[in-house]
């Protein structure tokens, strides 16, 4: 179990882009390390990694991977050394900023937690893991303001039903996931791009073709033909890179996942979309719901994405969309049901 | 994923619409203007409405950054906490009305800072007219440095200073009031007193418990009008607010007045004992200056022919200022009347020399509170006292219906 049920951690998605960075000689190493810690057994974990960075002490992925180790092991002053290292040398990555603030806000340091989350969100403004934590941590930091406006004792156990009270509807469209695993976001394959990425180059091979090829949604019982139509040939178009094909499946009134500017969210959309080789995403086991007299219609699948610097994540996404002159248009994307 | 901009307007209109704001009612709430100045140092009123402001301007990191600065200057201030848990939970989700807290707390505590919230902006919006004084303090002598007008309905003191006998506004403050209301009659009914009183001691705060905060001026309620109207209790002070918090809800005391610790220090470096006035209204008629001074002037030009009639022992005269409902402490007019007539009968001549002489409407009632020292000389007896009296304006004729020594 976790330590810190109540955050999530992104993990995944820094070892996908680090991946590509890292000497291809402790790649091995690294992944044992990885599969080790989720295994329960961090030590291990620790030789390993520990191995990697004796002889090449500045290694991103091991560094993080070693943060992370001692983060379960509850070794928070080492964790957060490795980590603020991290945010130095790498300042364009928001991973390192993202479990700063995971280890302030389990020690009840909201403030400083909210700093990094901030932070890491300016690294890169669609960053839905650092969102959803800022969420959590504004719940907290608003329990904790209004504790103080009505001299509740945090301690009492009203209060620790209040406070879970608020995480739950601040959770909102996020709880879903939170109670699973660390979510991954298909924005977050960011962390790779090439300008912003740390200073060693990939030795990958380009992606071959057959790699971006969509894959086709099965047919949902409950599904409406065109709504899944349109979900497919939006992947389809992120899949072939085609970032103005793909972001014309979003409406004009699309809520931007961190309420940014259209224009802003835009330029981001497009330079994570044009930076890696190639992308694959899919759809998978979609359901559809129609609602409002068949104008709305609310679309959750498992979105799979890999691209050339990313291997491979999973997560539960929900498309809101809504016809326009007979054709669907995404109004809000989330991640969760 | 979470949208902010989308939670702003929310707040600002359960904000907007709690405290019964318009934007569009004067030039001074332009917000271009607000949003430049509203420093935290300007009082918590200025202050909490720069962060209203801010809201209404869709400014959630300034009105963040505002409401933060309030609280770095009153850390205890449970106000600004609750306005900064409502920002802080804005950018999380939609808020549902202002003091959005968890169902589970009870509601009468959000209720009293919704209140005291209400009673502060609405403060900020009113100020006090330039041209226009309370219409009881009709004369301050000149010994009384300050007067306090203290205002039921708004939840607020106000300190006048003395200018050639006249108010002249200095400050006002947010002040708790009375639990269950004014009008104080009974021991125990937990009202704050109406009325005119002076305080009439200064309990430091080194004597007190911390309940009381950074001091306590006790008033002389219950007063000879009190007294006579057969009300009782005791204790009613002007007292500061405990450690742990910066301000209590409006209605909230036991029928003291009590002032934020800062505020009780500042108005108490203008409290003299035993002569400055404490006017507790329930609703302050503010009236012009002008009108105010015709109607001193109407009654101090009463009380000198009273006084000369007095020395020239015109006993008939003299007694005509006194109305049919006479009360001195033990007498009424009959008595009063037999009495002085045979006193200045047996005079061959008598002085009263008048000093410090103040004039205070008493709220709710019809009668001015007339107190003065008054220097009595005659062929046969001198004395000198501090003396009060109750005029009453009837059928265009000012009148006493109470005289006796302070």
């Amino acid at each position: 179990m976790t330590p810190f049920p109540d955050l999530r951690q992104t993990v995944v998605a820094f070892f996908a882009a680090l991946a590509a960075v890292s000497f291809a000689a402790f790649a091995d190493d690294i992944q044992d390390a990885n599969k080790l810690l989720k295994s329960g057994q961090p030590q291990q974990a620790l030789e390993r990694v520990n191995k990697v960075l004796a002889a090449n002490p500045k290694d991103p992925q091991a560094r993080f991977l070693k943060g992370l180790i001692y983060t379960e092991q509850g070794n928070t002053k080492e964790a957060t050394d490795i980590f603020l290292g991290l945010t130095k040398d790498y300042p364009d990555l928001p991973e390192p900023y993202n479990n700063l603030a995971v280890i302030y806000a389990s020690q009840g340091q909201y403030e400083k937690a909210r700093g990094f989350l901030e932070q890491s969100i300016r690294t890169h403004p669609s960053y839905a893991t650092a969102y959803e934590n800022l969420g959590d941590v504004y719940a907290k930091l608003a329990s904790q303001a209004y504790d103080k406006a009505l001299q509740i004792d945090s301690a009492n156990p009203a209060a620790k039903n209040k406070l879970a009270l608020v995480r739950d509807l601040v959770g909102g469209t996020a709880t879903a996931t939170a109670a699973v695993k660390p979510v991954v976001v298909a924005a977050a394959p960011v962390a790779s791009e090439p300008a912003k990425a740390p200073t060693v180059v990939a030795a990958v091979e380009p992606a071959k073709p057959a790699a971006e090829k969509t894959i086709a949604a099965k047919p949902a019982t409950t599904g409406n033909a065109d709504v899944l139509e349109t979900v497919n040939a939006w992947a389809k178009a992120w899949s072939s890179k085609d970032v103005d094909g793909y972001l014309a499946f979003y409406a004009r009134d699309f809520k931007t996942p961190g309420g940014e500017a259209r224009a802003e969210w835009e330029k981001a959309r497009r330079q994570r979309i044009s930076a890696p080789k190639s992308i694959a995403v899919s759809v998978d086991a979609p359901k559809v719901s129609i609602v409002a007299g068949g104008q709305t219609a609310s679309v959750t699948f498992r979105q799979g994405y890999r691209s050339d610097v990313i291997k491979s994540t999973s997560t539960t996404k929900t498309l809101v969309l809504a016809k326009s002159d007979g054709h669907w248009l995404i109004q809000q994307e989330r991640i969760g049901n | 994923m979470i949208s902010l901009r989308s939670a702003w307007p929310n707040l600002a209109a359960a904000l907007l619409a709690f405290a019964s704001i318009s934007y569009a009612a004067g030039p001074a709430t332009a917000p271009g203007a607000v949003l430049v100045n509203a420093p935290a140092d300007a009082g918590p009123e200025i202050a909490l409405a720069g962060v209203l402001e801010a809201i209404d301007a869709n400014r959630l990191d300034l009105a963040t950054q505002r409401v933060e600065a309030l609280i770095a200057a009153h850390p205890n201030f449970r106000l600004a906490h609750l306005i900064l848990g409502d920002l802080l939970t804005a950018r999380s989700r939609p808020l549902e009305t202002f003091g959005n807290v968890p169902k589970t707390v009870p509601r009468e505590k959000v209720e009293d800072l919704r209140a005291e919230a209400l009673q502060r902006l609405r403060a900020a919006r009113d100020r006090p007219n330039a041209d226009q004084v309370p219409r009881y303090v009709l004369q301050m002598s000149a010994d009384q440095k300050y007067a306090l007008v203290v205002d039921s309905r708004r939840a607020r003191l106000y300190v006048f200073e003395n200018v050639g006998g006249r108010p002249q506004y200095v400050a006002d403050y947010y002040v708790t009031l009375g639990k269950n209301g004014m009008e104080k009659t009974r021991e125990g009914d937990q009202k704050t007193p109406i009325g005119v009183y002076h305080v009439t001691a200064n309990l430091p705060r080194q004597k007190l418990a911390d309940f009381y905060g950074a001091g306590a001026f006790p008033i002389n309620y219950p007063n000879a009008w009190d007294k006579r109207l057969g009300r009782n209790g005791h204790g009613i002070w002007l007292h500061g607010t405990p450690s742990d918090t910066y301000s209590r809800p409006p209605r909230a005391s036991d029928g003291c007045i009590v002032l934020a610790n800062a505020d009780l220090e500042a108005v108490s470096k203008n409290l003299q004992i035993d002569l400055t006035p404490v006017i507790i209204t329930d609703d302050i008629e503010w009236t012009d200056a002008a009108v105010l001074e015709s109607e001193r002037k109407g009654l101090a030009d009463a009380f000198e022919a009273w006084r000369v009639a007095w020395e020239n022992r015109d006993s008939d005269k003299y007694l005509g200022y006194y109305a049919a409902r006479f009360k001195s402490d033990d007498q009424d007019l009959a008595a009063w009347s037999e009495h002085k007539r045979a006193v200045n009968a047996s005079k061959s001549w008598i002085k009263v020399a008048v000093s410090r002489l103040a004039m205070l409407q008493y709220p709710r009632e019809n009668f001015v509170v007339v107190s003065f020292d008054q220097d009595y000389r005659s062929s046969n007896l001198s004395n000198v006292m501090r003396k009060r009296q109750y005029w009453i304006k009837e059928d265009g004729r000012w009148q006493i219906i109470y005289e006796g020594g302070e």
